[in-house]
């Protein structure tokens, strides 16, 4: 049948900001990896050590008294806390709205408050909420820079980002720029629940791009065979065993015991097979790294010996997360050197 | 009554001059002129032979230009969603008839999910009654079972007897076996054609969008296509039984908005059988595919949810090669903050009265070269034939006097902004739409103009 030559002409939508508008669009977002190239990607590493290496008191004036708020839909240690360290190490002030203590528990809807808070004087919004793609509508609406701390089980792409730095740091030490070709030979593999994990996708989606090979290992409850066909470069390997044998890097997952929506799954079958146990990490691949984007549950997908041994990055990947998210506040608020994407006015 | 009456007076004589009729029911594909009194289509004739009476050209009875136009019978959508009773923050009969002129449109079935359901001749009724201010005929679609709960079957001879041209569970279809043969018997024995929103609700909890890679990578839960085929597949197998069982009236099984390659090729499978099962397709469903997801607009976010490429491709194959028998716009207007909310948290659906006409001109007519007789046969006698709605989809002497007029050339572009509806959320605002309506003529009554 060759009727078929729809050109589908509905891309992307720009958005566009009248001229006189008193909110011109900067392009800051972060919504998804796929809005980065990988100059992008190098500017914001080269940023994050550049702001890392900085003198603390020089550093407090490149945002200083920039307004950032946090809309935290879902609990969060690391990211909420990391993003806050971030933005007050560039001196800005930032305010923290959580769904449980706002107007947001009265049902007030993500557009009112978005324009709530830029009302309130709020430069750029860092969203974390439970549905996919909210922070398309988020930045649709105030036309802020909003970055994407996870959005339900699509992206976290700013965690992508400071995993992707964890491993250079030690796979390709000294090196700052990343091509297709900086992971060349690297294989990654991610390991349990996939389905529900937006720190998988962004990270499938990414390390690719890079050259490297992505590796999905889980029972099918949790790994659908549609996964492989996300994107380039991924593949699946249900055998533990097997997908450990050409690991440089373990990129081990919680179970979202939040999001299973009646998913039964067998803990004890799940532990038998893939829990990352030292004598496991030992019979395949002593030499690969471990990661984790926390928050880790000991005994489940990875056992006390892993999650604190030698081979593990996961309190490395915390540190990196307050580097990478300076990178990105700066990027946001258009103080840096950053390449911007897409802006229209 | 009066003054539908007195408009009925006002309009009494219309003389459609100079145009082309493409009437496929009555056969006709030339230039005609056409005179409408009291409603009906009083006379056809060769071009510049039609005459008015001394005294209907004496109280000036309208004569209206179609020279470069084509005259059709009323364009018949036999799936939309008029909101009221209840929702009429969305929209209302006035607003959506309104929408339905605009769009070519001179008769609308209109679905049961209104608040309270149409139960109840009562209600069947009060949409059709004059005060709704219907622009053009609303033909409201019965609830099957009450309350859409699919347990307990509805009155189908007071139904029938109100004005109730089919009956259906809608976006509530109906999953026990026992319940839907019972449906069809009874819907059967009352001559009503039995509609159904074929997705086993079973598979598609939490789901927003088409099950596959895309749903996967924009991490929100899919609709299988099974969840559709196969409640599809089982109506068929009940009406089979059916058949067996009685050897008389067969039941008619209607698959309501078909958006998987498998569904239409269970129709065209149960067709060969022998069956009496007909499909309708949406536009979105034969223009957009899971990609227009991407960036979570909600207006890329209806029920049954846009699928891939080979499932959109097979229903324009399904369009050309005739298993489709109508196509219908599942219009489903919706209140801008209700859809400006979070993809999964968006109710289903799109408008589409206003975009059908021009969608399937520049589309199916335009660049898959169906022609234009069989485009307008899908709008209109097909789906008159469907519904068995009598003197409709055709404008042979007698038949009631809906028309539309329209330009098959004209290229324009959608705005949202001009709408009739009282609802936006269309994905076609902008998109290059060809064919124009000049004139929509409902019952003799002039219901929109250019």
């Amino acid at each position: 049948m060759e009727v078929m030559t729809l050109t589908v002409n509905h891309p992307r939508p720009k958005l566009t900001v009248a001229a006189d508008s008193p909110f011109p669009y900067s392009g800051g977002s972060l919504l998804s990896v796929a809005d980065l190239t990988l100059a992008e990607v190098t500017s914001i590493l080269d940023r994050t050590s550049a702001l890392e290496s900085e003198d603390p008191l020089a550093r407090a004036h490149r945002l200083a008294k920039r307004k950032i708020a946090l809309l935290f839909y879902e609990s969060s240690t690391r990211t909420r806390t990391s993003f806050e360290l971030a933005a007050k190490a560039l001196g800005a002030d930032t305010t923290l709205v959580s769904s449980l203590s706002s107007s947001i528990e009265k049902g007030e809807s993500l557009k009112d408050t978005g324009l709530t808070l830029r009302a309130l004087g709020a430069e750029a919004i860092i969203l974390r909420h439970p549905n996919s793609g909210a922070p398309w509508l988020l930045e649709r609406v105030t036309l802020l820079p909003v970055l994407n701390a996870g959005d339900g089980m699509h992206e976290h792409p700013s965690q992508a980002l400071l995993d992707l730095r964890t491993m250079l740091a030690h796979l390709r030490p000294g090196e700052t720029r990343v091509n297709e070709q900086s992971l060349d030979g690297v294989t990654v593999t991610i390991v349990g629940d996939i389905r529900h994990s937006r720190v998988a996708r962004s990270n499938m989606l990414l390390l690719p791009r890079l050259g490297a090979r992505v590796v999905l290992c889980g029972p099918s409850a949790l790994l659908p065979e549609v996964a492989a066909q996300a994107g380039p470069g991924i593949e699946i390997e249900r055998d533990f065993a097997r997908a450990l044998n050409a690991s440089n890097v373990v990129m081990m997952l919680r179970i979202q015991a939040e999001r299973l929506a009646g998913l039964q799954l067998d803990l004890k079958e799940y532990i038998r097979d893939y829990q990352l146990t030292a004598e496991r990490l030992a019979a395949g691949v002593p030499d690969a790294w471990v990661m984790h984007p926390g928050p880790i549950v000991r005994g489940l997908e990875l056992t006390d010996a892993v999650a604190d041994g030698p081979r593990s990055l996961i309190l490395e990947q915390v540190s990196n997360g307050v580097a990478i998210r300076m990178a990105l506040l700066e990027r946001a608020l258009g103080c840096g050197t950053s390449e911007r994407h897409g802006a229209t006015t | 009554m009066s003054s539908e009456r007195s408009q009925f007076h006002n309009a009494g004589t219309m003389l459609i001059r100079g145009g082309h009729l493409i009437d496929t029911a009555a056969g006709i594909d030339e230039k005609r002129d056409v005179i409408l009194r009291e409603g009906r289509v009083a006379e056809i004739t060769a071009p510049g032979k039609a005459k008015l009476h001394p005294e209907e050209a004496a109280d000036g009875s309208r004569i209206l230009d179609a020279r470069g136009l084509i005259v059709a019978p009323g364009l018949i959508d036999i799936h939309v969603h008029l909101r009221e009773p209840g929702q009429t923050h969305k929209e209302t009969i006035a607003s959506g008839t309104a929408a339905a002129a605009a769009g070519g449109f001179t008769a609308v079935a209109a679905m049961p999910n209104t608040v309270p359901t149409n139960d109840t001749p009562e209600i069947t009724r009060w949409m059709q009654a004059p005060e709704r201010a219907a622009s053009v005929r609303v033909f409201p679609i019965g609830a099957a079972t009450r309350a859409l709960k699919g347990e307990i079957l509805n009155d189908y001879a007071a139904l029938r007897a109100a004005g109730v041209v089919a009956v259906t569970d809608d976006g509530h279809p109906i999953l026990k076996d026992n319940i839907m043969r019972e449906v069809l018997k009874n819907a059967t024995r009352h001559g009503l054609t039995v509609i159904q929103h074929a997705e086993d609700t079973r598979l598609t909890a939490g789901a927003s969008m088409n099950e596959g890679p895309t749903a996967f990578r924009l991490g929100l839960r899919g609709m299988p296509p099974e969840a559709e085929y196969g409640l599809v597949e089982r109506d068929i197998r009940l009406v089979t039984e059916l058949a067996r069982e009685t050897k008389g009236t067969q039941a008619h099984l209607h698959v309501a908005h078909t958006s998987t390659a498998q569904a239409v090729a269970a129709v065209r499978q149960a067709r060969r059988n022998g069956l009496r099962v007909t499909c309708e397709v949406a536009p979105h469903h034969f223009l957009l595919t899971e990609q227009h997801v991407a960036c979570y607009d909600t207006h890329a976010k209806m029920n049954p949810p846009l699928r891939s490429e080979a499932d959109r491709d097979a229903m324009i194959q399904g369009i050309l090669d005739g298993v489709v028998d109508a196509i219908a716009t599942d219009h489903a207007p919706h209140a801008a903050h209700e859809k400006e909310v979070e993809f999964e948290r968006a109710p289903n659906g799109i408008t589409g009265l206003e975009t059908a006409l021009g969608l399937c001109l520049q589309w199916l007519h335009g660049e898959w070269k169906l022609p234009l007789s069989r485009v307008l046969s899908l709008l209109s006698a097909q789906p008159a034939a469907l519904l068995n709605l009598k003197g409709r989809g055709t404008l042979a002497v007698g038949s009631f006097a809906d028309v539309v007029v329209f330009d098959p050339k004209a290229e324009w572009n959608y705005r949202i902004a001009d709408t009739r509806s009282r609802s936006r959320n269309t994905p076609f605002d902008g998109w290059a739409m060809r064919g124009r309506v000049h004139y929509t003529i409902s019952e003799g009554r002039l219901v929109y103009s250019l």
